[in-house]
């Protein structure tokens, strides 16, 4: 019995490292932007101060870097949001062996490494004439985010029930409006929620992003820039605030969805 | 307006299974017409076939006198209702049945009046802003029939849209069904394995076998006068006892059994030296003496209310049911005894069996 | 394509195929094609392009095996990112077994949702975090020297720092497959094997880890190929001596001038973690199509 004692201590002190291992470091990261300290630490702690806050929104650059990045998710939610869906629903058309096939070429960018993805966008596009730059990075991002989409609506539609399209055809109904009646409507859960991750997963987005970027700066290289050229804790600043706005919305998300499957 | 509807030849094959054979038959205009046989008959490839989700692999389909050929479900002036009814879950049960009028491009008032119209048809005015989700297994059902009826379809189509339904509910819609279909006068097509939902709400039905057509006629006849031994078995309980056909004349079979010579109706196929089987219905058999005296051992009777059941084996060793009205019960034979019956000629028929 | 045709009739399936064969042949398949076309030619003054000297050779791959420095920086990626992959799994698999088999409903939803938050966090942001932590006046020398653990402050920076950020990075990537897999697993196998008489660890090495097999390999695949592929954590993280492979890729484009050559580069990474993926889903008898959940 005692064995299974020190055991059981054992694994409680090994949770508990682990979530300070998880949490510690973004909790350090969030206080800094709080402390006067010139560079960002919590020791010593040289006084609160919520001065970095309006360094950070004085900062030209920061504004130029934010809305490249929002324009970049936003037209990569333009890209990857059709092309998944038919991705999808092409695939679940195809016959058993061929599909094994189609899939395994599908979910290929999701197994790339994300600078390989970069290097190969930029390196067509020089060919034909076009360098980095916001284009660049919708196309090379969408690469590999259309996979995800792919695969959440594919997940969905495994719940459907096909009889409902016949259903709707045997009512006289165009394919057109089977469609956008009867498979949209169902399919709308998933797009919603992949429109939503490809946001994330645009605007998180460094590795890819970093070779086809031209002369843009998107926010994560604005971050990675600033780490190396003089880092102040006007950065955690920044940091806290998108932070906030992701769990901000993992929490509507989450909460959107409980109240859809209640 | 309702169409009569005829397959002529048609056969469905799927890569290297025969799922229809040479399929023949007419439905007239305004019929309740039913297709009965065990799963994997086939029966549902034809209801298919009819809707035009699939094209038969050969012969055509004539709705109303016009070929189908080419022509999509939603060409088509048939509705079906499915087996899962396959209600459109994010759609109210207004826009539900009016579906097929937005289909139509009718206007939003023309057909909200009209979805209130058959609301009140199917009993569940009032009901219109409901999701299919908030109604019952038996208002979920009637929807889904108001909704096919919305486009007024010449052919309504069912595909055993009652078999998820419980037994009490299962027999008031049938009814309810029998009923609808008489007022809206519209041609139904009625799929099924139950053979007593066929039997009792039909004006004819066809009975179908590993993609073969059986027999099509009236549930009466089908009961009283079936053309195959598969219908015999299937349609209705029976007692089966095979032999050599010995003699055929004036509408009346001899057929020499293990139990002796017996006679009853000569059916489709029996010709006299040919091996056949005689077929007697349970309630044919009387107990006590009469023509055709047949002994069996009783193992077990089976109380069912307004009749029971005698369960048991002739001398020869095949199987005996035979069933006895309550009112006569005390003078039935107990189990564990033996007992003679006896039985009418034209209450039994003979077949070839093949 | 029938069938497609038949559900969607033509307009549509038209429509769905020109949007995949868009994806497909625009935006993954010709890419690679030119980037391999660029991997295999010399790196020429645009003048001399299709001269004499323009020919298909394999000598910028043999360059990376020729040259000391680069064949030694890719060999340590090789070596560190199985490393990644190794520590993630230890630090992973005990979590994954807990939530799987033994945490309540309640503790699981409590666990998944606090391993989530930090993923909805740019990795930019995870590594900076660490960059702070580690840094040369940051919090862990000054907790480290406040008691008395050491009297000047350390470098972390380097291999120990991208060790840990890439860790911290991975560990969904990690967590998740391995966590469905053994939630497959019926509690009664446990608890019989137990019943047994069979040790923890024993348990583990002869019930649950054979079961989760597929989910980890999963992870494994994924961490190793996200750490082989990682450009932020070293080029935040590490120090001069520790020097990831994307980074001599990354020169070899915006400071080098050679894109033949980190074409080639590149290529090799591509083939590397294609054979890795290939190759552990082999062995652990994963079908491709279980790997993306």
């Amino acid at each position: 019995m005692s064995a299974e004692r020190i055991f059981r201590a054992i694994f409680v002190l090994y949770l508990a490292a682990f979530a300070i291992y998880l949490f510690a470091p973004l909790m350090i990261m969030a206080a800094a932007a709080f402390n006067e300290s010139r560079f960002p630490t919590v020791i010593p702690w040289q006084g609160t101060t919520l001065s970095w806050f309006s360094t950070m929104w004085a900062d030209e650059t920061m504004w130029q870097s934010l809305w490249t990045s929002l324009l970049v998710a936003a037209c990569v939610v333009a890209v990857v949001v059709p092309v998944g869906t038919a991705a999808a629903l092409v695939l679940t058309s195809l016959h058993a062996r061929a599909r094994s096939f189609a899939y395994a070429v599908m979910v290929s960018p999701l197994l790339t490494p994300g600078v390989v993805i970069g290097i190969s966008t930029l390196i067509l596009w020089r060919q034909l004439g076009v360098g980095g730059g916001v284009f660049l990075i919708v196309l090379a991002q969408s690469t590999f985010i259309i996979c995800y989409v792919m695969l959440m609506v594919m997940a969905r539609l495994q719940r459907f029930d096909r009889t409902q399209e016949e259903a709707a055809l045997g009512l006289g109904a165009s394919r057109i409006m089977v469609f956008r009646r009867v498979l949209l409507p169902f399919l709308r859960p998933a797009l919603l929620a992949s429109a939503g991750l490809a946001v994330l997963q645009s605007v998180e987005n460094y590795n890819t992003t970093l070779f086809v970027r031209g002369f843009e700066t998107p926010l994560t290289v604005f971050i990675a820039t600033k780490v190396r050229t003089g880092l102040t804790p006007a950065v955690n600043a920044l940091a806290l605030v998108i932070i906030l706005a992701a769990i901000a919305g993992a929490v509507f998300y989450e909460l959107a969805r409980r109240r859809r499957t209640a | 307006m309702s169409h009569s509807v005829e397959l002529a030849g048609i056969g469905m094959t799927f890569g290297s299974t025969r799922a229809v054979s040479d399929v023949s038959l007419k439905v007239e205009a305004g019929e309740f017409f039913s297709i009965l046989g065990p799963s994997g008959c086939g029966k549902t490839t034809i209801l298919r076939m009819i809707a035009g989700f699939i094209e038969p692999t050969e012969g055509r389909v004539m709705i109303g006198d016009r070929d189908m050929k080419g022509l999509g479900p939603n060409q088509r002036p048939t509705a079906m209702i499915f087996q899962s009814l396959a209600l459109f879950p994010l759609m109210s049960v207004r826009d539900n049945i009016a579906f097929g009028l937005e289909a139509r491009g009718v206007a939003r008032a023309a057909r909200h009046a009209k979805a209130e119209e058959l609301l009140r048809l199917i009993a569940l005015d009032g009901y219109g802003d409901r999701m299919p989700g908030e109604l019952s297994g038996g208002q979920r059902q009637r929807v889904a029939i108001a909704r096919a009826l919305a486009v007024e379809p010449g052919v309504l189509l069912l595909d055993e849209p009652l078999s998820a339904l419980d037994l009490k509910l299962r027999q008031h819609m049938r009814a309810e069904l029998r009923a609808l279909q008489k007022r809206t006068g519209v041609t139904f097509i009625y799929i099924t394995h139950d053979q007593s939902e066929a039997l009792a709400t039909s004006d004819r039905v066809a009975v179908m076998s590993a993609g073969l057509l059986q027999q099509v006629a009236s549930p009466r006849e089908l009961y009283e006068d079936p053309a195959t031994p598969f219908v015999a078995r299937f349609v209705g309980e029976t007692n089966a006892l095979p032999g050599r056909i010995t003699a055929v004349e004036a509408g009346r079979a001899s057929i020499e059994t293990d139990l002796g010579p017996l006679t009853g109706r000569a059916g489709q196929g029996a010709v006299a030296g040919a091996p056949g089987t005689i077929y007697i219905r349970p309630e044919a058999l009387i107990p006590g003496t009469g023509e055709n005296a047949l002994t069996a051992r009783i193992e077990r009777v089976d109380f069912e209310g307004s009749f029971a059941l005698l369960h048991g084996r002739f001398a020869g060793g095949a199987s005996l049911a035979a069933s006895v009205p309550s009112t006569r019960l005390a003078d039935a034979p107990a189990p564990g005894s033996s007992a003679v019956f006896g039985f009418a000629p034209q209450h039994a028929v003979v077949l070839a069996d093949g | 394509m029938g069938e497609l045709r038949t559900r969607f009739g033509t307009g549509l399936s038209t429509v769905f195929l020109v949007l995949v064969l868009f994806w497909l042949a625009g935006m993954v398949l010709a890419p690679n094609l030119m980037m391999i076309d660029y991997a295999l030619r010399p790196n020429l003054p645009p003048a001399a392009l299709g001269g004499p000297d323009d020919t298909y050779s394999l000598s910028n791959i043999l360059y990376l095996a020729g040259e000391p420095t680069h064949r030694a920086i890719f060999i340590k990626t090789i070596w560190a990112s199985g490393l990644v992959a190794l520590v993630t799994f230890l630090v992973c698999y005990p979590i994954a077994f807990w939530m799987a088999q033994r945490a309540t409903v309640g503790q699981l939803s409590i666990a998944l949702l606090l391993i989530i938050i930090p993923f909805f966090i740019n990795e930019v942001l995870r590594t900076l975090a660490w960059f702070i932590i580690l840094s040369y006046r940051g919090p862990l020398n000054s907790v480290l020297m406040n008691i008395g653990l050491i009297d000047a402050p350390i470098r972390w920076q380097g291999d120990g720092g991208v060790l840990a950020a890439m860790v911290y990075a991975y560990i969904l990537f990690m967590l998740l497959p391995i966590y469905n897999a053994i939630e497959s697993l019926e509690k009664a196998q446990v608890e019989a094997a137990r019943d047994l008489g069979a040790s923890p660890l024993r348990i583990h090495t002869r019930v649950v880890i054979p079961h989760a097999k597929a989910g980890i390999a999963t992870g494994f695949v994924f961490t190793f190929m996200l750490a082989a592929g990682s450009y932020v954590a070293p080029s935040l993280l590490g120090s001069p001596g520790s020097r990831w492979f994307t980074e001599i890729i990354y020169n070899w484009f915006f400071e080098g001038g050679d894109w033949n050559r980190g074409a080639a580069y590149a290529l090799v990474l591509l083939v590397l973690c294609l054979t890795v993926v290939l190759v552990t889903l082999r062995l652990a008898r994963v079908n491709l199509a279980d790997v993306a959940k």
